[in-house]
């Protein structure tokens, strides 16, 4: 069996501050890490390898540093990674990235045939959710999104039983491979790197492919030029009109903040007070 | 949202070299403004009937229609779905009525919406940002070979070209961007539930429906539905319809200090969110995270406690009505958008809250 899995490396949003002044991103300093989301897909391929074998080929497209990303995943236990880099990508919004990375796991092909492939559902910086459906159109691969549970794979009959989230329930859905899998988050928990994986993921020669590599002729469809949006203004939200009434007293007590809070509320917002009595009787 | 919508103080920078261009003729054909009407288990998620109200206002300032795109199974009651859209401002409705549209499924349904598109051509296609909405657009847009844009927490129209300017946060959340799809269509979008407001119900209202067939036999699709399982109620936090929520960040240091804001969401009969960072953490599950890659809530009531008030937890909350922070940093960015704020240590003010709230409502109750 062979899994391809799709992974970005986003820069840790948690710790990205905006300057308080110029409203610019502080970029200095906030680590790049594995898209959080694309971890719940590389356990899920991790633990079908566990089951059935085969092997995990990791892919990523980004700028050359984020190789870090991809030997992250050697450490964790994938088998292969390769990173789609090239300048010619630049600007490249998600119809772009997911033509450049159908074309790489096109390639990715002619050396093993893939039964799966994993993407994650969406990543922590861009939240577009839309590269991994891409990529299954035009592989056209069945797309199974939001899957909480991989409940069988038959390798021999070739096909697959997940549990899909649905916005009331969830459905159980049975497809025929390859097909491409995105799964929901907290579905599983990322294991530990063991020794022997992280001594491998340092010496290891991840391939390194230029758009030739990954077999793109057409540069129409990658990058700026691939890209049918443009971000035409990148602004900070407006600062709201208010600013908070801030409740103090004079003994800084918890309890007599809490009064005057609440009393202020009640008095000011009398409608509130109601639906809250309301609601608690 | 609703400060993006008023007009700004100063007018907005036209972008450079990029807001006027001229559409090929083949694209000028394109007309109208879609929303998706998404439905499951007979009834149809509220995101479509916010779409509807955010589609007529671009509709009405192109000077186009809004039509609802419905597709569902014979049995289904997808009359009474295209009825409910004209009722929320549809001019008319798209129908796809199919037996292998009874449940959804990616393949089904983009091949029902990519027929449509191509036969009638809109300029503007809206969808949820759902896990439906999401799945279908995606699609939808590689096949068409079109933009789309997610999460939007605005939509305009840039009346130079026509185009959709359509906003959302970005860098995690940091910053707001402007999108614009250029030389393609239609422009695609998807949009949160909550982020809209709900329009209003006219039910003197009404309108067409196309229809329009499908023909795809149930052989030449390749992933069968072989079961649904309806969550129960108390299954799944219901955030985004919570009428007080009590939500707690970072700041509340460890996991077990959440109790506190368990013990006030109970006097209050409220709902638990959390940020980011804590649901990372793994303090609250997923369905429990409220910001740009959460739940949009708009709430009567939100209570934030340790949360700092970084933009992507900001989107999703801002809407509320009333908002109260507390937070030990006077300079938290939270301070600027909530209505109340206390600064101190929450650890101690959320059990003094706790009090208060029961036995002034205990009040309220007797006097009210």
């Amino acid at each position: 069996m062979h899994i391809v899995v799709c992974i970005k490396q986003v820069p840790d949003s948690a710790q990205i501050r905006v300057h308080p002044v110029t409203n610019t991103i502080m970029r200095q300093g906030v680590p790049a890490i594995v898209n959080p989301y694309d971890l719940f897909s590389l356990e899920a391929a991790l633990q079908l390898k566990d089951k059935h074998g085969g092997r995990i080929t990791v892919i990523s497209m980004g700028p050359p540093q984020a190789e870090a990303a991809l030997k992250k995943c050697i450490a964790y236990g994938a088998d292969e990674a390769i990173l789609v880099t090239d300048r010619a990508f630049a600007g490249a919004d998600t119809l772009a990235t997911s033509f450049a990375l159908a074309a790489a796991i096109q390639q990715i092909e002619k050396d093993m045939k893939v039964d799966l492939v994993f993407a994650g559902k969406q990543t922590i910086d861009g939240d577009t959710a839309q590269v991994g459906p891409g990529i299954a159109k035009r592989l056209n691969m069945q797309l199974l999104t939001y899957v909480s549970q991989i409940d069988a794979l038959n390798l021999e009959q070739g096909d697959i039983q997940v549990r899909r989230r649905a916005e009331g329930g969830v459905q159980v859905l049975q497809t025929k491979l390859p097909c491409l899998i995105t799964m929901l988050e907290g579905t599983n928990e990322m294991r530990f790197a063991t020794m022997d994986n992280m001594f491998r993921a340092a010496r290891y020669p991840t391939r390194i492919w230029n758009k030739d590599a990954a077999g793109i002729e057409d540069i129409n469809k990658i990058g700026l030029k691939g890209s049918p949006t443009l971000v035409s203004k990148v602004f900070a939200p407006k600062p709201l009109a208010r600013r908070a009434d801030i409740i103090d007293t004079e003994s800084h007590e918890p309890r007599d903040i809490a009064l005057t809070l609440v009393g202020k509320l009640f008095t000011q917002h009398p409608k509130l007070r109601d639906s809250l009595a309301d609601i608690t009787a | 949202m609703t400060q993006h919508n008023d007009a700004p103080a100063t007018p907005a920078k036209k972008p450079a070299g990029r807001g006027n261009y001229e559409l090929d003729d083949r694209l000028k054909a394109y007309k109208g403004v879609w929303v998706f009407i998404e439905h499951e288990q007979g009834d149809v998620h509220s995101v479509s009937w916010e779409l509807l109200g955010e589609g007529r206002k671009l509709a009405d300032k192109l000077g186009v229609e809004l039509s609802g795109v419905v597709m569902g199974a014979p049995g289904l009651p997808t009359r009474r779905y295209c009825e409910q859209a004209f009722f929320y401002g549809a001019d008319n409705c798209y129908l796809i009525e199919d037996p292998v549209l009874a449940n959804y499924r990616n393949e089904p349904f983009t091949k029902g919406m990519t027929a449509l598109v191509n036969r009638f051509k809109p300029e503007i296609l809206l969808l949820g940002a759902t896990t439906q909405g999401r799945d279908l657009a995606g699609s939808v847009a590689t096949t068409l070979e079109t933009g789309l844009t997610a999460d939007c927490t605005e939509l305009n129209i840039d009346m130079d070209n026509r185009g959709l300017a359509a906003t959302r946060p970005t860098f995690g959340g940091s910053l707001l961007c402007t999108i614009i799809t250029k030389n393609y269509r239609p422009q695609m979008a998807t949009i949160r539930p909550r982020v809209m407001s709900m329009p209003e119900c006219n039910k003197l209202r009404s309108g067409r429906i196309i229809e329009f067939p499908l023909d795809m036999p149930e052989h030449s699709i390749v992933t069968k539905v072989l079961q649904y399982l309806p969550d129960q109620a108390q299954d799944k936090p219901q955030l985004p319809f919570a009428d007080i929520i009590i939500a707690g960040g970072r700041g509340m240091k460890k996991p077990e200090n959440f109790q506190l804001i368990w013990s006030l969401a109970k006097v209050l009969g409220a709902e638990v969110g959390a940020t980011r960072p804590v649901v990372q953490s793994g303090w609250v599950e997923p369905d429990r995270q409220v910001g740009q890659s959460g739940k949009t809530v708009r709430p009567k009531l939100y209570i934030a406690a340790g949360i700092s008030g970084a933009i992507q937890h900001r989107v999703g909350m801002e809407g509320a009505d009333v908002i109260i922070a507390i937070n030990n940093d006077p300079n938290a960015a939270i301070f600027d958008f909530a209505h109340y704020g206390i600064v101190g240590n929450a650890m101690t003010i959320l059990p003094a809250l706790t009090e208060v709230f029961k036995q002034q409502l205990a009040v309220a109750r007797k006097t009210g």
